[in-house]
């Protein structure tokens, strides 16, 4: 990819040809590696480097219009940067969006890890291992149908016509292996485990594949479950699936145009369990992806959400920080639109528990590992969710994973119904968060 | 332009490559060529390039005011190289011949192959005439004869207004429309060479109401290939009505009672449940990862004996229509199960290569930054016997799903997809509104109780996400009895 500075002085150039004097540019390059193996053969490998940015340019009639281009060297910015003029005529006239206030701010210093990438030979060798261990884990793994490990370096940067210019670069690695059962006269069973880290050598692919065989297995003497109300523990992993599917809750522009379940005065209202805190935030020092600033330039920080079951946040971009007199929280996407979202929720015991609750000696529980389908099964803006999931029924402290069930029930009175967040983290690739026990939920099975 | 005959691999960079840098026409095929012949002179059985250019563009209107326009500009390549079975795709943006070269040695040191040394031949590279399907079917003029930026803004805030008049309890209201233009040519080592422009719209509603606590929200959209006029003849106050309504009834909506019922499922979108349940359990790509139950059963019955069913991409202007897949192939009419009988699968290329079964002009991808796969056109149940009438009338209690949301199906065979509006059937009869069913089950057990269509063959716009990335594709079905389905709820 091109320099930064190469594509600031190719934009300044072009905006002045143009007649230009505001404008703005987000943008990022990625070089990527993955392959993916079938019984000890590599079956694709893919390789990609793609940049790509976009602009956005303000009219002297001071409307904004924005582009987005994969054509990075001066001729395709020159173009962006025409459509976009020709786009901002027809720009919002209300609400016009402006650089964030915090485009040179300081931002956060994060220690990113950028490792070199290693050669697809070994990536192939790993896999392949890493398949083979996994086939001979159990005799009833027949294979692993999705399996990939991926290796990526992503550089990103932020410049504005006053001079703001940002830059950052990480690398990161990921593994998933997902298995497929076979035995006599049993249904195929199917499980998976995923890991990613800064890069291919801190991967840790034996808890991976470890993870991976172990799930399997206990799903293979599975039975269906009658339909009813259970007690229900969320795995971190389906609880941040829930929280990310309703992320709107916290979304300021979601509120603004009417799309939340929130509304602006929600803000200061009890809308969990006070046993349950989230954060989001992006320079966890987990998150293998930290990032520093957003689409806008905005510095990104840790905002709490939710503090002991009150919401005590929203998530902002600069456009509806100005709005709700609040400030920008670095969550935007640079677009015609500008859109805000979540980075890595951090979810947390809030007020200690009146009860202490242990899987070792549930009874007539439901473990939710994973659910599926959430972008079929979730009604975000009701609040209400239909999911298939991964589990098991927990009978004196006994596990018996589930066939084909799903999880229904409304997110708000999920929060509110929540009798115990677990003291234990976990880390999950999109947040951190405990099991989150909550009190009854609907359950369909047969 | 030099002729790659006899060419020596040292001479490649004194050749003189000129080439049309903003349309892919003839002046590709001299670079392209040679670039195969290096790939076929380093020892890969097959090469295939993809370009592509996009000029894509979307708006949303929100209440009574346009909150978005967005054009996207992108151009970019994929080369794919085979040796053997396993298969190499590297991708980039650089579309010069010295970026194609690199993204060429990139693939073929993958594979573990390199470029010949200074003094080797190059393999002539026969491509076929240009293919060219752009020009043939006067597709040239479709980008400046589809709606302006002006023309665009104009129609929603017209719709919009016309959701207004005819909605009650409005929370919200969004008007959306895209636009995407895509030049692609496609050259391979077996000499194929074929280029084509596509023209995909779509445009539609979602709708919002809210009173008190009760909620509901519809979505509604059209879509169509080919059609450069499409935004200008769409009929948005038929929509606007159909989504008010369906939202009005859904409002207060009571909660489905969970259970294993019979349901009739509406014709149109509610073909979503065949394009899960088994449509891409017929794709090669699950042959390959084994992750279908239908791959030894070819010849054999895997549905009920009144069920019938195509993919296809030559429907005019459905949202699926492609006059060549992605790897240069012409689509086809692939019949996929004739009385319940398993007919053909969906191949590409490489699901070809790797389970045997021929190609059918379905290798597909959403763009540059990914290889082809065996992904589904237009795929739909076709007509029945029976009247409408006859499906209720053959229910006491049962759950009529009327629009259907989206779905999924896992590597077992296991789907799921949510119903946006259902009611209840009682003694033949639909009687009232229900939220939040889900249905669920597995493939090989809901196609045997697919047991009656209409006549009332419908087709539908919709997305299709797989390992190629997002693909337009059409659903469809007439209105059907599912015997006994899993419908999840509280």
């Amino acid at each position: 990819m091109a320099k930064v500075q190469d594509i600031a002085a190719a934009a300044q150039e072009a905006a002045k040809k143009l007649g230009i004097e505001k404008f703005d540019i987000y943008g990022s390059s990625i070089d990527e590696t993955s392959v993916q193996v079938d019984q000890g053969e590599p079956q694709q490998m893919k390789a990609s480097q793609r940049s790509g940015v976009t602009v956005r340019v303000w009219n002297e009639d001071h409307t904004v219009g924005v582009t987005s281009t994969t054509d990075v060297d001066p001729i395709g910015l020159e173009l962006a940067l025409k459509t976009a003029k020709e786009a901002s005529y027809f720009g919002v006239k209300d609400n016009v969006p402006d650089f964030s206030p915090e485009s040179t701010a300081q931002t956060a210093e994060v220690k990113s890890e950028h490792l070199p990438q290693a050669p697809v030979s070994q990536l192939l060798e790993t896999l392949i291992k890493a398949e083979k261990e996994l086939l001979e884990a159990h005799p009833a793994i027949a294979g692993v149908p999705y399996n990939g490990l991926a290796q990526r370096d992503i550089d990103r940067f932020y410049l504005n016509s006053q001079g703001a210019l940002r830059h950052e670069a990480h690398s990161y690695a990921s593994l998933y292996l997902y298995t497929k059962t076979e035995e006599e006269g049993r249904k195929p069973r199917s499980a998976g485990a995923f890991r990613v880290s800064p890069g291919i050598e801190k991967l840790d692919v034996e808890g991976c594949l470890k993870e991976a065989a172990e799930k399997t297995i206990s799903h293979l003497n599975y039975d269906k479950v009658k339909t009813g109300k259970y007690r229900v523990v969320f795995s971190p992993e389906a609880f941040l699936s829930l929280i990310g599917a309703f992320s709107n809750l916290f979304n300021a522009q979601s509120i603004l145009d009417k799309q939340s379940l929130s509304t602006v005065e929600s803000l200061g209202s009890a809308i969990a369990s006070p046993l349950l805190c989230l954060d989001d935030n992006a320079l966890h020092p987990e998150n293998i992806g930290v990032e520093a600033f957003d689409g806008e330039g905005t510095p990104t920080r840790a905002i709490p959400l939710i503090k002991n079951g009150v919401l005590s946040n929203f998530l902002h971009s600069s456009g509806t920080a100005k709005r709700m007199n609040a400030q920008p929280t670095g969550h935007a996407n640079m677009g015609a639109k500008v859109t805000v979202s979540p980075h890595f929720f951090h979810v947390y015991a809030g007020e200690p528990a009146a009860q202490e609750y242990s899987l070792e000696n549930a009874d007539n529980l439901i473990l939710i590992d994973d659910v599926s389908a959430l972008h079929a099964g979730v009604q975000a803006l009701q609040g209400s969710f239909s999911l298939p999931f991964d589990g098991w029924l927990i009978q004196d402290g006994k596990r018996t994973s589930i066939e084909s069930a799903t999880v229904a029930g409304d997110i708000r009175e999920v929060l509110k119904s929540i009798i115990y967040v677990e003291k234990e983290t976990e880390f999950t690739g999109s947040g951190v968060a405990p099991r989150v026990w909550v009190d009854e939920l609907s359950i369909t099975g047969e | 332009m030099q002729s790659p005959t006899l060419l020596i691999s040292k001479e490649l960079p004194s050749l003189n490559y000129s080439y049309t840098p903003d349309r892919f026409d003839e002046t590709w095929e001299a670079p392209l060529s040679i670039l195969l012949g290096l790939g076929r002179a380093a020892g890969a059985d097959f090469i295939e390039f993809f370009l592509e250019r996009v000029n894509y563009i979307s708006c949303m209107a929100e209440d009574d005011a346009i909150t978005s326009i967005s054009p996207r500009l992108a151009t970019g390549a994929g080369v794919r190289v085979f040796r053997g079975k396993a298969d190499c795709y590297v991708s980039t943006n650089d579309l010069s011949f010295n970026g194609l070269k690199a993204a060429l040695e990139k693939g073929l040191s993958i594979m573990g192959l390199h470029l010949p040394a200074p003094n080797s031949f190059i393999p002539e590279i026969h491509l076929e005439l240009l293919r060219d399907y752009a020009t043939k079917k006067g597709k040239e003029a479709w980008l400046g004869q589809s709606s302006s930026m002006r023309e665009m803004g104009d129609v929603l805030l017209a719709a919009n207004g016309s959701l207004s008049e005819k909605a009650n309890h409005v929370q919200s209201r969004r008007a959306v429309y895209f636009r995407d233009w895509q030049e692609v040519l496609v050259a391979a080592s077996d000499g194929t060479f074929a280029r084509d422009i596509r023209l995909t719209q779509s445009v539609g509603y979602s709708l919002l109401c809210a009173d008190g606590t009760n909620r509901s929200s519809i979505n509604k959209r059209v879509g169509s290939t080919s059609e450069p006029d499409f935004l200008r003849t769409w009929n948005y106050a038929i929509d606007a009505e159909e989504v008010a309504e369906s939202a009005a009834k859904m409002l207060y909506a009571e909660y489905v009672e969970s259970g294993n019922y019979p349901v009739i499922m509406a014709n149109e979108f509610g073909g979503v449940i065949f394009h899960e349940a088994c449509g891409h359990l017929l794709e090669t790509t699950q042959i390959e990862r084994k992750t279908t139950p239908f791959a030894e059963k070819k010849g054999e019955k895997i549905a009920h004996e009144n069920l019938t069913a195509w993919d296809e991409g030559i429907t005019t202007d459905a949202f699926g229509t492609i006059d060549m897949d992605d790897e240069g192939m012409p689509a086809q009419r692939t019949l996929l199960i004739e009385n319940g009988i398993l007919k053909n699968f969906i191949s590409d290329r490489a699901g070809s290569v790797r389970t045997g079964h021929p190609r059918t002009g379905s290798g597909r991808r959403q763009g540059y930054t990914f290889a082809a796969a065996s992904r589904m056109r237009n795929t739909y149940i076709a007509p029945g016997e029976y009247e409408i009438d006859d499906l209720f009338a053959s229910i006491e209690k049962g759950i009529y799903c009327k629009k259907m949301g989206g779905g999924s199906v896992g590597a077992t065979g296991q789907f799921n997809f949510a119903v946006d509006e259902a009611y209840l059937i009682e003694n033949g009869k639909v009687t009232k509104p229900l939220k939040g069913a889900t249905l669920i089950g597995e493939a090989t057990e809901i196609m045997d109780k697919i047991s009656m269509c209409s006549k009332d063959l419908g087709l539908a716009a919709g997305f299709c996400g797989s390992v190629s990335g997002s693909v337009y594709v059409t659903v469809g079905q007439p209105h059907l009895k599912v015997d006994s389905i899993t419908v999840g709820g509280r």
